[in-house]
């Protein structure tokens, strides 16, 4: 009993440094990864020139580079991918949280009616000029988004609390926002605004700009602590809420804790970047399939993959029709339906043996 | 059957005392009041809607009664810790159902959660704990078998084990055995009597009631009808008065058991 007892801590610890290890190769590839989509595109640079225009930039020694090509690393190329790593990581952990929150496996970071809400603030500032132009773009999709996760809290209130309330009253939210931006784009728009419009609703990163990074990575950095906080006690919903509450869950504490956390989140994302759909939805199951469904497990690897894939889908939205760009939702759904597929595909046969 | 019970004099376990509960406008529990005693087995017996689930998740502290009080060792729920509740009383649902993909070890993991901290990795004891579940009830060779794969009986054996590896003193139990077979009610009932813990199972069967319960509380419409060890509550006339049945009640050999045969419904004379 003791023998067997010591061999079963062992392979406890064996299973921390198992994860410690996975998770250090992912931090490895996502630095390999965002060094190597810096160098992607026209203007050939190498890594060694972004090395020395970032060291230039933190106090290091004066780059040779030209102030152009520094330009194009420092203020382009550079805060893109780091925004793209904050929001791949940050869609991932929202979706993974909201499917084992609400217990659906369709549930996304925007389940909630965050991101049309945002488009209708979005819209509202752009088009009808709300705001008096203190308000920016960015501003207006934040106060939209809450306004619209505030909607759904008081919905799904109003209607009963449970979680598949939530659900609805989300969806309610959803295609109330969708219409009003459709309304207001219809009615008050031209065409070149429209199109403006349909490329964020999208998604895109190419307005990234430090300010974005700061402020999205500083959020990142809070929920995921709060989340990781919350890693067993998510573990606690898989039977249900009133099993969660047995085993010493304060269930409707923890729900709006997450909720807020998860969609406040998802706020300053999708005012950053857009609406990038895809990142939330799958991802979170393409890992849950790879690494079990423990949370203390899958939030922190779902973080990594989801800063990866993004990187590079956004290296792909910007180069492959160079000069022009692709909507990076776009490239998200193309490229990752078929890796969800395969992921699925063979994780189909060890998940059904008896 | 039963030990003896281990806990000190004083402590007094799970009461419920005169609680009342409403769902929907209709008074569910009136006025219940419940103490089992520690280290046995008591069954909640009842016709559909007498109150049994209710009482049992207000004993569980997921419902707050209107009226009335919830006690253990004395001290009102209310001022008991959520975790700390979770390590003393612990609850096996009447279905369990999860959309996740555990394997019976992760399921039975889940009852270490209110023993652990966040952040803090699984120590020793709670390893041992969760081998001890398993090995008590007889899965210890399932363990890494996917719940998904588990038959109706596997899967309350697997929530009991969950339920055991919170180390609880004290067992709710809703309906264990709906849904399974006539062999698999006989093998869960037969596990949980032989559990050296304060049982609470609500029961339809009252030969499965007579079989394995030491005492039984029989519920009315949210009242308490009858209360007391099992040969003296289970007669003729209470299953007439409460179920509307005919019945005649005998006690045969070896253990001098309740066994009752059903006669028919009581307008059928």
């Amino acid at each position: 009993m003791t023998l067997s007892g010591t061999a079963a801590a062992r392979a406890g610890a064996g299973g921390v440094v198992k994860v410690v290890g996975v998770g250090a190769v992912g931090v490895v590839v996502l630095c390999v990864s965002v060094a190597a989509a810096v160098t992607f595109g026209p203007a050939d640079i190498r890594v060694a020139d972004a090395w020395s225009a970032v060291a230039s930039h933190l106090g290091g020694k004066p780059s040779e580079l030209s102030p152009i090509r520094d330009g194009i690393i420092w203020n382009l190329r550079l805060p893109r991918t780091l925004l793209a790593a904050v929001c791949g990581a940050g869609l991932a952990v929202c979706g993974a949280v909201m499917q084992s929150l609400l217990r659906n496996p369709l549930a996304d970071p925007f389940v909630l009616g965050v991101s049309s809400g945002a488009s209708t603030g979005a819209v509202a500032v752009v088009v009808l000029g709300v705001g008096g132009g203190v308000v920016s773009v960015t501003g207006g999709a934040f106060l939209g988004a809450l306004s619209s996760f505030a909607l759904v809290l008081l919905l799904s209130h109003t209607l009963g609390g449970s979680t598949d309330r939530v659900v609805l009253a989300g969806v309610a939210a959803m295609q109330l926002f969708s219409a009003l931006t459709s309304f207001v784009v219809m009615t008050a728009a031209d065409a070149e605004t429209t199109r403006g419009i349909l490329f964020w609703l999208l998604g895109s990163l190419s307005g990234a700009g430090w300010t974005d990074v700061g402020v999205c990575a500083a959020v990142l950095a809070g929920a995921l602590l709060v989340c990781g906080g919350h890693a067993r006690t998510l573990d606690a919903f898989a039977f249900g809420e009133d099993a969660a509450a047995t085993l010493g869950v304060s269930v409707a504490r923890t729900r709006l804790v997450l909720l807020s956390v998860t969609a406040l989140l998802t706020a300053v994302l999708v005012s950053a970047a857009g609406a990038i759909g895809f990142v939330g939805l799958v991802l979170p199951h393409a890992v849950r399939a790879l690494a079990g469904p423990g949370h203390a497990r899958l939030l922190p690897l779902t973080a990594l993959a989801g800063a990866v894939f993004l990187v590079w889908a956004d290296t792909l939205a910007r180069t492959v029709l160079d000069p022009q760009e692709v909507p990076v939702g776009v490239v998200t759904s193309i490229i990752g339906v078929p890796a969800f597929v395969l992921v699925l595909y063979r994780t189909r046969s060890n998940r059904s043996t008896r | 059957m039963t030990s003896t019970p281990t806990r000190s004099a004083g402590s007094t376990g799970l009461r419920a005392e005169r609680v009342s509960r409403t769902a929907g406008g209709a008074l569910v529990l009136d006025g219940v009041t419940i103490a089992p005693r520690p280290g046995t087995l008591t069954g909640l017996l009842g016709p559909n809607g007498s109150g049994k689930s209710t009482l049992l998740r207000v004993l569980a502290g997921v419902l707050v009664p209107d009226a009335g009080v919830v006690t253990l060792d004395g001290d009102p729920l209310g001022a008991v810790p959520r975790r700390t509740l979770a390590r003393r009383v612990a609850v096996v649902e009447q279905h369990a159902e999860t959309q996740v993909d555990l394997t019976v070890a992760d399921a039975v993991r889940l009852g270490r959660i209110p023993h652990r901290r966040a952040w803090a990795p699984a120590t020793a004891a709670d390893e041992a704990a969760v081998r001890s579940a398993l090995a008590r009830t007889g899965l210890a060779d399932r363990a890494r078998r996917s719940w998904r794969t588990l038959s109706g009986g596997e899967r309350q054996r697997v929530q009991i084990a969950r339920a055991l590896a919170q180390e609880p003193r004290e067992l709710l139990l809703d309906e264990p055995t709906n849904h399974l077979d006539i062999q698999h009610q006989l093998d869960l009932l037969g596990l949980v009597a032989g559990l050296d813990l304060t049982c609470v199972v609500a029961l339809h069967d009252l030969n499965l009631a007579a079989m394995y319960c030491d005492h039984v509380v029989v519920l009315r419409e949210g009242v308490v009808v009858a209360a007391g060890p099992v040969e003296e509550v289970l007669t003729a006339r209470l299953i007439a008065d409460v179920y509307g049945v005919r019945a005649s009640v005998t006690r045969p050999e070896p253990d001098g058991r309740p066994h009752i045969r059903f006669l028919g419904t009581a307008h059928e004379e």
